[in-house]
């Protein structure tokens, strides 16, 4: 059990937290033939485009209504009809996600009641979807705006469904939280196939951003889930949903069509796979196929090869809480101790995390809690701390910006937390210190026992 | 707000921009730059361009006061590089919630100064303003003047938020703020009849080091860049330069003009774009150092070095020059520099099928009618898909633009080459072009556009399974040859 600590600080220095409206635009580049739109100054949109197409290394479909001083006072809804034509004249989509910003929050555009008027005054405008998200940058953070996306692209494209209608008992709702890659979702997509059920993943990242080559060029998001899709989601006969940001759209989509959901916090790690694996087969009525039973033993098999490199060892995390729930979950479940958590933002989860305390904070609460720690895990912005700390750093999370293939990590499934498991645990081994005659000596002449674990891996190892 | 709205009509009123001299009064308060419009966007806030503008200065903080999108959404994300500090790198941030929208954020702002002056302890903390704070009418002009007063330390407030115009006004009024606040305010232990002031110029992948070596063997300080790998004091005795040299176009034109205004320090807008462009600049240089009483001699040792130099460069790019004669060169860049990239383009053989000129001045269309005849195709404004047509029908061989549309020319599996502030490769001086020709060769010629633009065997007719693949699925030179 934690104790959750909020900031004291005035100053945040090296942010860990990016801005809610990014992650509700990111949630809408999961929904085919989108145009994600930010109402606000260009600048909000800007920025964020540049940090995702550094992540992704793809280009990113996001507009703006760029508004200027005089339209943020005397509101935006010229703006925003206007860049709804625009876009709708420019690049043809069917949906168009509008999430809200600092600027137009705190000046309290009623964007509701401009889509109403847009759509009063534009009939020709019958065929395209808008959906608004009200995501203000001054509260909460990136995995909150992907979740209020979900859910209100459910309240608004996911029609009521009568209580007792017949449900495809085969077909699966899957509603995956921000934490998971492209690739976590092309592995949770076999894995569901391989039990014969269909999926349908809201949002579906892994048409959109998995780096697939185009024959023509789309101004608007490629792949991702169908407004037909979003649609019959109240058919399935169940909703599998990863990530407890998910929570909330789950529900609304319980509550209007009735479909029952399951819900998985963590998806790295033997317990929650063989969880996963077990609702299946259940689900599906089939057994479990060889290829799971040998992955899990696979794994099993990396658990024990890994464990003398993981138990005992010190680990920083700076993530979001999902993100660092799953990283935390598994990585206890090795061993490890989780030495330090900073998050950005609340969640029933944070008090339930194996750690003494978690705060919500900022890279430089990480970099000065984790002096004496064998790892450091964040984003890509932890590279400068783990510089300074002169300690491995392994990147998660949103953005990694200095890495190939951020979109194809994965670390879903059996087979991903096995190979996690050597990623991580080949980190500590390049990274151990070799033994010299001072190693054990200290001031008053006594052996020191400071860090066993480090030097007696070798003797260990030869043990064997 | 009505002291931001002046400083706005000020720097719209340029008597050092010709185009803007030529606009009426009417015109001239519209500004410099198009409306922009919704849902057609592209590009950053004034916020962005403050923050591009003075964040190479190395040495101090850089708090942005705002929630926290502006810094966290951005910060560690620019090119420039220091050869000292790294605190520039640091993101400071307000990241003002929900209580400070509603309550003022000063005091917020006013701790967040007071956190960084105890734990860093900079030359200087320079605050930016944003939208959000703006709005709800946060002075931080006051803020800054009280946190001066009480930590003893310059406090310098920008005052560029996001929603008052594009990233071009924001370099100008970032420049507004050193005017007022920095410039004039420390003076130099010594000066010398070489001292030279360059503005404009951020030192984005350490360009600003492939000149300086040549600056150095001339004899000729560079007093203060500004910003790049700047220290806050450089800054500050800036004033005492005895020329300046602007590069990067209009985007700190005001800095210079005023300078030469208060200071007397004449400049000249130059670039290092280019060996030809590096060789006048030099001379510029020279001239204007001996105009302003440095001895005569300094311009026989300057051509000396340009002759060297270029002898080196010309040298360096031969073995590309039959490799690259013909090439089709498609450049997109915000602009400004269009026509010093285009001549340097030309200088290794390359042709220039189209160049944007978005953001230039008509002086700069001028300069590429001269460069490139006069059926030059100026592009104004091209969408995405119109790029992608345009490689897709080879009628490019290359695509030279900033990160954003890089994926515009991989998608259409052509070629391609960043030359915008994120790049991770140096152009400037004699080198930077040797460079630049080095990396175009590197990305024409890389065995990937052949492989990525065969077809999977089972996507051809069977018949054509085991066959040679078809002529236009070939290389960059067969495409050429059509």
């Amino acid at each position: 059990m934690a104790t959750v600590q909020k900031p004291k600080k005035a100053c945040t220095v090296n942010p860990l937290k990016m801005s809610q409206p990014m992650g509700g635009a990111m949630a809408m580049m999961g929904v085919q033939n989108c145009m994600p739109m930010l109402h606000g100054s260009q600048g909000c949109t800007s920025f964020g485009l540049v940090l995702l197409v550094r992540h992704f290394r793809e280009a990113i479909p996001l507009q703006t209504t760029a508004m200027s001083e005089v339209a943020t006072v005397l509101g935006g809804l010229d703006n925003v009809e206007q860049a709804v034509l625009n876009i709708v004249k420019r690049a043809k989509p069917s949906i168009i996600g509008i999430c809200s910003t600092g600027v137009t929050e705190t000046k309290g555009d009623d964007v509701e009641g401009f889509i109403r008027l847009i759509r009063d005054r534009h009939p020709e405008l019958s065929g395209v979807e808008m959906v608004y998200v009200s995501t203000p940058d001054f509260k909460d953070a990136f995995q909150d705006g992907w979740g209020k996306t979900v859910a209100k692209l459910i309240q608004d494209l996911t029609p009521e469904r009568a209580k007792g209608a017949p449900r495809d008992m085969s077909r699966l709702n899957i509603l995956v939280g921000c934490h998971l890659t492209p690739g976590d979702i092309d592995e949770l997509r076999g894995i569901v196939e391989d039990f014969g059920l269909t999926p349908v993943f809201l949002p579906d990242l892994s048409g959109s951003l998995d780096g697939h080559i185009p024959d023509d060029f789309t101004p608007t998001t490629l792949g991702g889930t169908s407004l037909s899709e979003i649609a019959t989601l109240g058919e399935a006969g169940v909703t599998l949903v990863i990530g407890e940001q998910m929570r909330a759209a789950a529900e609304t989509l319980e509550s209007k069509t009735g479909t029952p959901f399951v819900l998985f916090d963590r998806l790295t790690g033997l317990a929650p796979n063989d969880d996963l694996i077990s609702f299946l087969a259940k689900t599906s009525g089939r057994e479990v196929p060889a290829k799971y039973r040998k992955q899990r033993g696979q794994l099993v098999d990396a658990m024990l090869d890994g464990h003398f490199f993981f138990g005992g060892k010190r680990i920083a995390i700076g993530a979001e809480p999902d993100l660092l729930w799953n990283m935390a979950g598994w990585l206890t479940d090795l061993g490890a101790v989780i030495a330090t958590a900073v998050t950005t933002t609340e969640s029933p989860l944070l008090a339930k995390l194996p750690v003494e305390t978690v705060l919500i904070g900022d890279l430089e609460d990480l970099e000065e809690r984790a002096k004496d720690c064998d790892l450091l895990i964040t984003h890509s912005h932890g590279r400068q701390a783990a510089e300074r700390l002169h300690i491995p750093f392994f990147r998660a999370g949103v953005p990694m910006f200095d890495r190939l293939g951020a979109g194809h990590e994965t670390s879903i499934g059996y087979r991903a937390s096995r190979n996690l498991i050597f990623e991580i645990g080949n980190l500590f081994i390049v990274n151990a210190h070799e033994p010299d005659p001072d190693s054990w000596r200290t001031d008053h002449g006594a052996a020191a026992h400071t860090r066993p674990e480090t030097s007696s891996e070798p003797a260990r190892m030869e043990a064997l | 707000m009505t002291s931001l709205a002046n400083k706005i009509q000020d720097v719209f009123n340029e008597p050092g921009c010709d185009k803007n001299q030529g606009k009426s009064d009417k015109e001239r308060k519209k500004g410099c730059t198009k409306q922009l419009q919704p849902g057609a966007a592209a590009g950053g806030c004034a916020f962005d361009g403050a923050k591009i503008a003075l964040q190479p200065i190395t040495d101090v903080a850089h708090l942005v006061h705002g929630p926290i999108a502006c810094e966290g959404n951005s910060w560690d994300n620019r090119g420039a590089k220091s050869s000292g500090s790294q605190l520039y790198r640091t993101g400071f941030t307000t990241d003002i919630n929900e209580t400070d929208v509603i309550f003022g954020g000063e005091k917020r702002l006013f701790k967040a100064i007071k956190e960084i002056i105890d734990k860093y302890d900079p030359p200087a903390v320079f605050v930016y303003q944003t939208c959000v704070p703006a709005m709800i009418g946060d002075d931080i002009g006051a803020v800054c003047k009280a946190a001066a007063a009480k930590f003893n330390k310059p406090v310098i407030p920008v005052i560029s938020p996001g929603f008052v115009g594009p990233k071009n006004l924001g370099n100008k009024l970032a420049g507004e703020a050193i005017l007022d606040h920095v410039i004039g305010t420390m003076e130099p232990e010594y000066t010398t009849p070489y001292d030279v002031n360059i503005i404009g110029e951020y030192n984005l992948s350490g360009e600003l080091w492939q000149v300086k070596p040549l600056f150095d063997e001339l004899g000729i300080r560079i007093l203060s860049c500004i910003s790049g790998d700047a220290k806050y004091k450089e800054v500050a005795w800036s004033h005492r330069a005895k020329a300046s040299m602007m590069v990067c176009s209009k985007a700190m034109i005001n800095v210079a003009r005023k300078m030469e205004e208060r200071y007397d320090i004449p400049f000249f807008e130059g670039s290092f774009y280019g060996i030809e462009d590096t060789s006048d600049s030099l001379r510029e240089i020279a001239r204007l150092l001996i105009e302003k009483g440095a001895p005569a001699e300094l311009m026989e040792r300057t051509e000396a070095v340009i002759a060297r130099e270029e002898a080196l460069a010309w040298k360096s790019i031969e073995p590309y020059r039959a490799r690259l004669a013909g090439k089709r060169v498609l450049l997109i860049t915000g602009g400004v520099k269009s026509w010093s990239v285009v001549a340097a383009l030309q200088e290794a053989g390359c042709e220039i099928v189209g160049t944007s000129v978005k953001k230039s001045t008509k002086e700069d269309k001028e300069k590429i009618k001269e460069l490139m005849g006069q059926d030059a195709h100026m592009i104004d404004d091209m969408t995405p898909r119109e790029m992608y047509k345009m490689l897709k029908d080879a009628r490019a061989d290359i695509m030279l633009s900033g990160g954003r549309s890089q994926f515009i020319s991989l998608k259409a599996k052509m070629p391609w080459l960043d030359i915008n502030q994120e790049r991770h490769h140096a152009y400037m001086g004699y080198v930077g072009m040797a460079e630049l020709v080095k990396e175009i060769d590197k990305a024409l010629y890389n065995p990937v556009w052949e492989q990525a633009r065969r077809a999977a065997p089972w996507e051809t007719k069977p018949s054509e399974m085991f066959s040679e693949p078809e002529p236009e699925l070939a290389a960059p030179t067969a495409l050429a040859a059509e």
